[in-house]
């Protein structure tokens, strides 16, 4: 009996003297004195392009060229269809979705957009002027 | 006439002037405190549903910081249909003690058909209330994106009103709303 209490109390000491040491011994890459603030990212502003802008690959997304803001994706609604469906892109001459977004996942067509393509900005996004922080070659296919 | 009655006469008018005064500023004064945010979400229908709605819009908060309350846009500034609009709103006051839309699952469910109200008004005003703020006259199409600039000048021609395109910019649209019913001119939602 003296002995089981010996051992337990010797292993609560080592598991109390590691978790001190280990509190001790962590630093952050750069340390605790942190000399400067890193650099806040440069404003940029949301790209407007009237025409749109050029796919960077065959089967890429086509991006968004204006600002979404206003727009709203819920439940109940999708402000993207507003212009972009069917029935009303002429009129707004604006892209209509693509067809492919109108067929369920059996490839069944459906009248609504199917709901494994309704939320727009999973895929599409907009676009910020950011300048790129390395310098960048990449050329799209053309 | 003597002096007496002279004096009766001159009494009577004064106390009139002052009841007047007091009575119409009396008036006028409670339309408008009636006429503010801070009393249209004092009762939780307009707290809880319409109100966290407008939150998240453009007219709530902007680059500029020029907000619009519920007044704005949902009483009109001429008196006489300010008048007109407060005592439709008697209406409003039945349907509170009455609890037609005291939880957020019964506003929604007649979310469809107040907006066909409210858009019908504009509609018949001609979207009156926008355009307290937002004149044709001191609108500037040129500073306008090449695509507002393009529709604004065709509006303009048809003789749109804001409301035929601008639904659902204060508050979210209803789940009914079909924006594929509702192109400018032929939209069913003004029947």
């Amino acid at each position: 009996m003296r002995q089981k209490t010996l051992v337990i109390i010797a292993a609560a000491a080592m598991g109390l003297s590691m978790s001190v040491s280990a509190a001790v011994d962590v630093e952050s890459l750069r340390g605790d004195a942190v000399a400067k603030e890193s650099a806040k990212p440069a404003k940029a502003k949301p790209v407007v392009v009237q025409g749109g802008i050029e796919r960077n690959y065959k089967i890429q997304p086509p991006i968004i060229p204006h600002k979404i803001d206003k727009y709203r994706i819920t439940r109940k609604n999708n402000g993207c269809l507003k212009c972009h469906s069917p029935k009303t892109y002429k009129k707004e001459k604006a892209p209509k979705v693509g067809d492919s977004h109108f067929l369920d996942r059996d490839g069944k067509r459906l009248t609504k957009v199917s709901s494994r393509r309704y939320f727009c900005n999973q895929c599409h996004i907009p676009q910020l002027d950011a300048k790129p922080l390395v310098e960048n070659q990449f050329v799209g296919a053309k | 006439m003597t002096t007496n009655q002279k004096k009766g006469i001159f009494g009577i008018l004064l106390i009139g002037i002052v009841l007047g005064v007091i009575l119409w500023g009396g008036f006028n004064w409670a339309l408008a405190l009636t006429n503010t945010e801070q009393f249209c979400i004092s009762c939780h229908e307009m707290r809880d549903n319409p109100y966290p709605d407008l939150q998240d819009t453009i007219h709530f908060t902007n680059r500029t910081g020029v907000r619009a309350t519920c007044p704005d846009c949902h009483v009109p500034r001429p008196w006489i249909y300010k008048v007109i609009r407060k005592i439709q709103a008697s209406n409003e006051l039945y349907h509170h003690l009455k609890g037609t839309v005291d939880t957020p699952e019964k506003f929604e469910a007649k979310k469809f058909e107040l907006a066909k109200h409210v858009w019908k008004t504009m509609k018949r005003t001609d979207s009156r209330e926008c355009r307290n703020c937002h004149d044709y006259e001191s609108m500037d199409f040129e500073r306008q994106e090449p695509r507002a600039q393009e529709m604004h000048e065709e509006a303009g021609d048809k003789g749109y009103t804001c409301i035929d395109c601008h639904k659902g910019i204060a508050h979210q649209l209803p789940e009914e709303y079909d924006p594929d019913q509702d192109n400018p001119g032929e939209s069913i939602y003004y029947q």
